[in-house]
């Protein structure tokens, strides 16, 4: 049974619809790129993904290990196991991050029947993870995200997954805004966490990061829907090419339609 | 949208879980006030004749005052000879000499609200000052503090004890005649904590007190003293729950403080009354004048509170600034939800050379509540080299809900510096929905962006008392780890 399935997905926000049938298999242990345009849906995917209830499914289905994902309210997704790096990660003033980690975990834990992590235990594991991430300590004792700069907060981002272990992981342009060294840094801390249970959607703009990300499966969307779907060749032949030529191929084939 | 709005309402509604009420014969004089009333409360607490000529004043004066209407806070008139202005639990005649005396019913209720005096007594180190009504029932720690020297005990007893020191302090901060409720409070006070710490002893634990509303129709007055003598230290706790009921209650307390040159007072304030219904029917309404006096040099007066209850606060703690360097602080959190409203703040009254205040005031509101900061620094000609730093935060939860902000400033003398921040901010979804993706529900994560909030008035609180802080706001603990 693959890990999640997203079959002939349509989301609207508002009045606007802009997932328009999206069709997508993911096993456990894959990594899938999600590149396309602005505006062609990817970030819209991550957050329907994740239970944001600002869009509106309208027609589809998502079986996440077999349960109908759009059921599910967006902490008990989270607490089985769903976890989405955030393209703009908000802060939470005053409360500490390793209070908010420990927190989280011990709710994903509780969900699972596992007993709830001490404070000793906690601060142990988490220095542990954070050595992954080449993170500055003193970022555990700050507020989440509170004055953290870009780089920081998508390092905590993919910290916290780091943390809390997700056994489908979406991250939505986590490279927007890095420099190449932070990059390296999130791709590496990205890249320690594959594993033959955890499956991982990147959404991403650009090629870039998929050269430190090297992913299974690339998908071209564009206007809401999966245009094209290959290798990671298909990602470099997008650099080269550019998404117009898959938005015009797309055209023609409405065409035709 | 919705479903995150209905999750906050049901936050914000939650059910005061505090309310019971204790069944205990009272010993009460009739409705209304005169100056038989006031003779009647003097002669059974067996008063010198100060005291009396003192109540007898305050009293005269108050009829020539007006409630004050300039707070942003709407009521009914109260009628003041409904109020019942005495009554005390009865007991065998003469005051309990241990707990055993004490009657079982109010060790209970004392139970219920989860402060045994026993385990208070042996954990938390907290020499307990029970306030139950209008007389003391209860005092611990008493002689190890008296082989220090220090005084805590209850005002009618300190006026038995030590009437020097009442006569000399009493109303040197807060005059009889400062505004109509602590007029009304200086004629018809019944009790209160009196403590005094001599020169140079640091007092070694937390002083408590915890007070209770109980009997029907009885406003409370309460009348708190407290003196840091020179190079002088204390910590004082002030925590209180009371009863679910219907009709309005009158609270009119006053606190007066003094702190002399090198002395330290610190006065942290958890305040969990009745808040009245959904509606806002019954809750107490808590109109309290708290000042401190920093008179000597480099002394210290620092307000710590968190009001979570009342239907109505009214409420200033203020510090004037006398001696020279010294300092006043003030931090408070304040939360009305339903019909609750609160109009808190301070003043800062700078006097001495290089005296410097803080002012950190967090207001969260929710339902219908309306919270206002209404806080004045005053600079004087003398006060060369004076500073001020003031930050007032509003956090609103849903949208039918204020929040208002009323800072006063009054700059006299032009080496000084003052600072005020001010920012109001909405509980954000995208905040929500941050957590909820990290496994959280919604209630946690209201609570835990709450807490957040209010953090920097935490941290000022003393360790049991930021436990029960937090737990009033429906919080658990932050920073119990690393």
């Amino acid at each position: 049974m693959p890990l999640l399935e997203i079959r002939n997905l349509h989301a609207k926000i508002g009045d606007r619809e802009i997932l328009r049938g999206i069709d997508l298999t993911v096993n456990a242990g894959e990594v899938h790129a999600i590149m396309g345009p602005n505006g062609s849906g990817k970030s819209t995917l991550a957050q329907v993904l994740s239970g944001r209830d600002l869009y509106e499914v309208t027609e589809g289905e998502v079986l996440y290990d077999g349960k109908n994902l759009l059921e599910m309210e967006p902490e008990e997704r989270a607490r089985e196991g769903i976890f989405m790096a955030f393209q703009y990660p908000v802060e939470i003033p005053g409360v500490s991050n390793l209070y908010f980690l420990k927190a989280a975990l011990n709710a994903v834990r509780k969900h699972r029947g596992l007993e709830e992590m001490d404070a000793m235990d906690f601060l142990s594991f988490v220095k542990q993870r954070m050595q992954l991430m080449e993170m500055d300590q003193e970022l555990l004792n700050r507020a989440v995200n509170a004055g953290f700069s870009g780089g920081e907060k998508k390092r905590n981002e993919i910290f916290h997954m780091a943390v809390l272990e997700p056994r489908l992981a979406v991250l939505d342009e986590t490279d927007s805004g890095l420099d190449i060294d932070a990059l390296r840094i999130v791709a590496g801390g990205v890249n320690a966490l594959r594993s033959p249970e955890r499956a991982m959607i990147v959404v991403t703009h650009y090629q870039r990061l998929l050269n430190y990300i090297v992913p299974d499966v690339v998908h071209v969307l564009s206007e809401g829907r999966i245009v094209k779907s290959g290798d990671k060749n298909l990602a470099l032949e997008l650099e080269e090419s550019g998404y117009a030529a898959f938005e015009e191929e797309e055209a023609e084939a409405l065409k035709r339609a | 949208m919705s479903s995150h709005t209905e999750t906050i309402e049901r936050f914000a509604n939650q059910e005061y879980k505090w309310g019971f009420v204790t069944d205990i014969g009272t010993d009460s004089v009739p409705p209304g006030l005169n100056e038989d009333v006031i003779r009647v409360i003097s002669a059974k607490k067996n008063e010198p004749e100060f005291m009396l000529e003192w109540r007898l004043k305050a009293y005269r004066h108050w009829l020539t005052m007006k409630e004050p209407e300039w707070a942003n806070v709407h009521y009914p008139p109260i009628d003041y000879s409904a109020i019942i202005y005495y009554s005390a639990p009865k007991m065998n005649k003469d005051r309990p000499k241990s707990l055993d005396e004490v009657d079982p019913e109010l060790l209970r209720t004392y139970e219920k609200l989860g402060i045994p005096l026993h385990e208070r007594e042996l954990l938390a180190g907290v020499a307990v000052d029970a306030v139950f009504d209008s007389v003391s029932v209860a005092t611990t720690f008493k002689e190890k503090l008296a082989s220090m020297g220090i005084i805590f005990c209850s005002f009618s007893e300190a006026v038995q004890e030590h009437p020097e020191l009442v006569q000399k302090y009493l109303g040197t901060v807060v005059p009889f005649s400062d505004n109509f409720y602590a007029a009304l409070n200086s004629a018809v006070f019944s009790d209160g904590s009196f403590c005094y710490v001599p020169k140079g002893v640091r007092c070694p634990m937390e002083l408590s007190t915890y007070f209770r509303i109980n009997a029907q129709n009885t406003g409370q007055f309460e009348r708190t003293l407290i003196i840091a003598d020179e190079g002088a230290y204390v910590s004082y706790l002030e925590g209180c729950t009371a009863p679910m009921r219907d009709e309005n209650q009158l609270h009119a307390a006053v606190v007066e403080l003094v702190a002399h040159d090198n002395a330290t007072i610190k006065y942290s304030t958890v305040q969990n009354w009745y808040p009245g219904d959904k509606e806002g029917r019954g809750g107490i309404y808590n109109f309290v004048t708290k000042r401190g006096k920093c008179a000597g040099a480099n002394s210290k007066i620092s307000w710590t509170q968190v009001e979570t209850g009342s239907a109505i606060t009214w409420k200033y703690p203020s510090c004037l600034l006398i001696g020279d360097n010294s300092v006043g602080e003030f931090y408070s959190v304040a939360l009305t939800n339903n019909r609750q409203q609160a109009d808190t703040g301070t003043k800062m009254i700078h006097i001495g050379k290089n005296t410097t205040s803080t002012i950190v005031s967090k207001g969260i509101s929710a339902g219908y509540g309306q919270n206002t900061y209404r806080g004045m620094v005053k600079i004087l000609k003398g006060a060369t080299g004076a500073r001020n730093y003031s930050q007032c935060d509003s956090l609103l939860l849903g949208d039918k809900c204020g929040a208002h902000t009323f800072p006063y400033l009054e700059v006299k003398n032009t080496s000084s510096q003052v600072e005020h921040e001010a920012s109001t901010s909405k509980i954000g979804e995208d905040q929500i929905f941050y957590c909820r993706q990290r496994g959280l529900s919604t209630e946690d994560a209201v609570s835990m962006i709450v807490h957040g909030f209010c953090k920097e008035v935490f941290r000022e609180l003393p360790m049991e008392f930021a436990v029960e802080a937090q737990k009033l706001l429906g919080v658990s603990l932050e920073g119990s780890v690393g």
